[in-house]
């Protein structure tokens, strides 16, 4: 960028000045390998606040080793909130391998979802423990198949979204030709589902769902299911329901709730899955 | 789209390499850049394929039952409500089959002598004997209810059903302890 900015005439006056300028911006949008030692050195000065982050590795080129626990330590005071900025300097600053997905930072994406001290949540919206005597744990997604370190393959869980016809089905046209109009009270019962980002925390928290995720399409898809069944404007309302009329594909949940209990956007799968289970049956 | 364009090509030319000093920059960029340790190589198509179905057929299964919260999984209404009535359902089998070939054999199940047998024991022994039972019966029996509310898809809140969970655990014992000392 420097190189950039720069013209020839200012150039010419200060060409040495330039060169050092570049160095500068260079060293500070790439962390250098010197710095990052000092930094993340465990005898660091006496106010900094070390903390253990074991993170789940398993890499895929060495597919024979077994999966292991690394332990980073990191100093809090010089961390960002979130367990996603401590992946992202520890990725920058300690270990270039560590692999995870993460896009927006900020919870709406769902790339980073990943199980953290035991509970599946976002590494964005997930605020670091401050207690330092606790040592932080991270594994991938529960009872996922791992492409590497943090990275859960969801082939699976995407085909299953597939498999529930994700859109609005509808013969008819609208009356004026233009919009499919839907009253408030209609609009008001997608609340609540709409707002799902497919992270599978859900899913991936379900016991029910790592024992039968091959046929059960498990709470977020449910939830997804639910969201076009409640829909006032789509009209093959029938076909979905008898799509999941039969033992496997609703009727594995069993109301264990831990969906509920993990989903990061604080919606209710678990819910969505009884109101299912109700329009089944009434 | 042509404002774009523009854009690109100023890009590019500021990003040429000048004489005057890229020779400098260049030298002491190659000392700053983070060294990767790891490369990559070209593949092809077919190549990359192979090497996919290859990495999934040994990828492995992330850890799930023993890594998860354990509040959550393990003393559940779930999983508990299963396995109390499974050991009630087998016991009533076990108990029934044995009562229908107690003569037979000679053994003596009535509730006579059942009795009998435990009403030897002190209060204690005999009170805590009866609590086994009587608690995960409590838990099954108000956790059935509770399911049957869910069926109507009322209590899913959050707070109702961390709540829930408490409260059925409380109760339970204090319906186990009336069953197991009162009665």
């Amino acid at each position: 960028m420097a190189a950039l900015r720069s013209t020839s005439s200012r150039l010419l006056a200060t060409a040495s000045r330039h060169a050092f300028k570049s160095t500068a911006v260079m060293s500070r949008s790439m962390a250098s390998v010197a710095d990052a030692t000092v930094e993340s050195s465990p005898n660091a000065s006496s106010d900094s606040r070390m903390k253990s982050i074991q993170v789940y590795r398993w890499n895929p080129d060495s597919p024979t080793e077994k999966p292991r626990m690394q332990t980073y330590k990191l100093d809090l005071n010089k961390t960002g909130p979130m367990v996603l900025d401590a992946l992202v300097r520890i990725k920058n600053e300690i270990d270039p391998t560590l692999t995870f997905r993460r896009s927006c930072r900020e919870g709406i994406c769902g790339s980073c979802a990943m199980n953290i001290n035991g509970t599946n949540t976002l590494a964005c919206l997930c605020r670091i423990p401050t207690d330092t005597s606790a040592e932080m744990k991270i594994y991938p997604l529960p009872h996922t198949y791992v492409v590497k370190d943090l990275v859960p393959d969801l082939t699976h869980f995407y085909k299953q979204y597939k498999s529930i016809k994700p859109y609005l089905q509808r013969d008819t046209p609208s009356p004026d030709g233009k919009e499919y109009r839907q009253s408030k009270a209609d609009r008001r019962k997608l609340d609540g589902l709409y707002e799902c980002i497919l992270c599978a925390c859900c899913s991936t928290s379900c016991p029910s769902y790592w024992w039968n995720s091959e046929e059960y399409l498990g709470p977020a898809i449910l939830l997804q299911s639910y969201r076009w069944l409640a829909d006032s404007r789509d009209e093959k309302k029938a076909q979905r329901k008898a799509a999941l009329d039969n033992s496997m594909s609703l009727y594995r949940c069993h109301t264990i709730l831990n969906c509920s209990r993990t989903c990061p956007k604080g919606l209710n799968p678990g819910l969505a899955i009884a109101e299912i289970k109700k329009e089944m049956s009434f | 789209m042509n404002a774009q364009r523009l854009g690109l090509s100023a890009l590019r030319q500021g990003a040429k390499p000048n004489v005057f000093f890229s020779n400098n920059v260049q030298r002491l960029a190659v000392t700053l850049m983070q060294t990767r340790p790891v490369t990559t190589s070209k593949l092809s198509e077919a190549d990359a394929q192979s090497l996919l179905a290859q990495q999934r057929r040994q990828r492995p299964v992330s850890p799930h039952l023993e890594i998860y919260d354990k509040s959550q999984t393990y003393y559940g209404a779930s999983i508990g409500t299963r396995i109390s009535g499974s050991i009630f359902s087998g016991g009533f089998y076990v108990f029934a089959t044995a009562y229908l070939v107690a003569p037979l054999f000679g053994w003596h199940l009535e509730s006579a002598s059942l009795a009998a047998a435990v009403g030897a024991l002190p209060i204690a022994v005999k009170g805590g004997l009866k609590f086994l039972i009587s608690w995960p019966f409590v838990f099954h029996a108000i956790n059935g209810i509770r399911h049957l509310v869910w069926d109507f898809a009322r209590g899913f809140s959050k707070p109702a059903i961390m709540k829930g969970g408490y409260a059925i655990a409380g109760a339970s014992t204090v319906g186990a302890l009336a069953l197991a000392f009162l009665l």
